[in-house]
């Protein structure tokens, strides 16, 4: 782990967050104050350790292929911020040209 | 306040099954509580009166008709990450405001089955990260044992509700000790299952491999009575556990003996301060007096749970909350296109620390830094649980300060990493997956006050030994008395 500083605002796009210039500067300070502390993980000799992937042991289950009950299509339309008809509305993606 | 709200959830469902009062005039007891306090308080975002009395009327119909219900009329808290159909639940953030849930959480679905009357939606940090409900966006929740203090957090307001006898029981989610911490902060019993225990369907995710639901309660009987209720395995949550319930609640003990009891060397309470020190000495000599012995474990690792942690729930945080973007329901900021509207939508509908996390996490998980950090904090966390099964070779439970102050004051902790070490004690346990409780141990005076302050002696278990845990807290509560101490503010 180096001591990198963080470009804030690349990892802020890689997580669709809008920055203000101040919270570029509050957030960057406090993240890099954490990753200071979170270094010390640098000093644990992991060489020989399988990562964890479940705390409990477990094992995957498939479930029969059958038709349950779900949620009803306008249950789940009345909490859309903007809808077209059946549709999530959302503003345009793919432009005429393309 | 009647005389109702100040009855155990167990002599309620006791009283309600016995046809002695309806379940119709407790919840009207937990309604009329909350409107006379919960303006000062906060305990709530949402009160539920209509719905708490047609809830109640099926109860009292179903006792009519015969059934036994173990929850019979009790009044809930139901933290606001929790799904309550046709109820808003907000996460205590701007991002779902105005959403209303369209199906119910199993845990939640579960108690209500069992009898209960959810009375309330209860604040919380925003998205179930903090430990004072500081970073509720939609409300500010005090402790009743102090108004100028913060209940604790993340389900702060589960605590203050069920501590000002709001609600018989609270339903709170624990990431890294946010059952814990507020039931240590209010005087209460707080307890977090085995990972995978209770059913996660229908609570909003937050970091996925530790989130657990539990209870919060003024004693472990109730705590043990609402976790025998909502526990097992739930065909929509695929790591909810499918192996049997030991019923609690009927297994509680009144002493230790042959209980081997780890005192953790690495969690030493010197750096308290005498006071707190001198109380925790105290509480580890109260369970060898109930006949447990004391062993010394260490958990070499204990340093590194901060870190740890630190890591892995931003990363899953990161990652649960990408579903916040404006499509599917939630608040949308319109953008000239689709990119620009999640940016600026979870821009405005994030409060600062869930920004944090969500950075933070996508920092640790990009090309580049995924194995430095990620991966690094899941060895390390590989090395919690086999740390915490070799201390469990030498005892049967362990214990530990809760917290390692009382509750604090409001703005008290403005440095994010001051407030995250509120965890110190709790963190290593989540990591490793384990059942663990907080039960009351005594009253310390913070510094500059004249209010006493309560603090939470912290037991934790081997994986599914949650019948034995509560067993023994339930021995150390009914000896010391601490819960029954109950001192909230005069004013309420």
């Amino acid at each position: 782990m180096s001591s990198d500083n963080i470009d804030i605002r690349y990892v802020a796009k890689l997580a669709r967050i809008e920055l203000t210039d101040d919270e570029v500067e509050r957030f960057g300070r406090q993240l890099g104050d954490l990753l200071e502390h979170v270094k010390t993980l640098h000093d644990l000799d992991t060489a020989a350790v399988p990562a964890t992937a479940q705390v409990v042991e477990s094992r995957n289950v498939a479930r029969a292929d059958a038709v349950g009950r779900c949620l009803e299509h306008e249950t789940v339309m009345q909490m859309a911020p903007q809808r077209q008809g059946a549709f999530f509305r959302v503003p345009r993606i793919i432009s005429e040209e393309s | 306040m009647s005389e109702a709200m100040e009855l155990s959830a167990a002599e309620i469902a006791r009283r309600v099954n016995a046809g002695e009062v309806s379940a119709r005039e407790v919840t009207d007891a937990a309604l009329a509580q909350i409107d006379a306090v919960d303006d000062r308080l906060g305990a709530y975002l949402t009160r539920l009166h209509d719905l708490a009395r047609v809830s109640a009327g099926r109860v009292d119909a179903r006792i009519k008709a015969g059934e036994h219900l173990p929850l019979a009329g009790v009044p809930v808290a139901v933290k606001d990450n929790m799904c309550l159909a046709g109820t808003r639940t907000t996460c205590g953030s701007k991002m779902l405001e105005g959403w209303v849930a369209p199906y119910t959480a199993t845990a939640v679905a579960r108690l209500l089955d069992a009898g209960a009357v959810p009375v309330g939606k209860a604040n919380m940090d925003e998205f179930a990260m903090g430990s004072s409900c500081e970073n509720s966006a939609l409300g500010k929740t005090c402790n009743p044992y102090d108004l100028g203090r913060v209940p604790g957090g993340s389900s702060g307001g589960s605590a203050a509700a069920v501590a000002a006898y709001e609600a018989a029981i609270g339903m709170g989610s624990d990431t890294g000790g946010s059952i814990r911490e507020p039931a240590a902060f209010c005087n209460l019993v707080g307890f977090k299952p085995t990972y995978g225990r209770v059913s996660r369907y229908g609570l909003i995710a937050f970091a996925s491999s530790l989130d657990q639901i539990g209870p919060l309660a003024r004693s472990v009987e109730d705590a043990a009575l609402a976790y025998d209720v909502m526990a097992g395995k739930d065909p929509m949550d695929s790591t909810s556990v499918d192996r049997p319930v030991e019923p609690a609640a009927t297994a509680l003990r009144s002493d230790l003996r042959g209980v081997r009891v780890g005192i953790v060397k690495q969690f030493g309470t010197q750096g308290l301060g005498p006071e707190i020190d001198s109380l925790y000495r105290r509480a580890y000599l109260d369970l060898e007096k109930l006949g447990a012995t004391l062993v010394d474990v260490e958990l070499p690792t204990a340093e590194y749970g901060l870190a740890t942690y630190y890591l892995i729930a931003p990363a899953e945080c990161s990652s649960n909350l990408a579903r916040f973007d404006g499509v599917r329901y939630g608040l949308r900021v319109d953008g000239e296109d689709v990119g620009r509207m999640y940016e600026r939508t979870r821009a405005e509908g994030f409060g600062p620390e869930v920004k944090r996390r969500i950075l933070i996490g996508t920092y640790a998980l990009s090309s580049g830094y995924y194995d430095a950090y990620y991966v690094k904090a899941q060895k390390a966390r590989t090395m919690f649980g086999a740390d915490f099964k070799r201390a469990f070779e030498r005892c049967d439970l362990i214990a530990s300060p809760a917290a390692s102050s009382p509750a604090f004051a409001f703005d008290a902790k403005s440095d994010p990493y001051s407030m995250y070490m509120m965890d110190y004690y709790t963190i290593p346990i989540s990591l490793a997956g384990l059942p663990a409780l907080s039960v009351p141990c005594g009253y310390v005076l913070p510094e500059g006050s004249s209010r006493p302050m309560p603090m939470g002696l912290q037991l934790a278990a081997p994986l599914f030994g949650e019948a034995q845990l509560l067993a023994a807290a339930n021995a150390y509560e009914c000896a010391t008395q601490h819960a029954r101490q109950r001192r909230p503010e005069g004013a309420l």
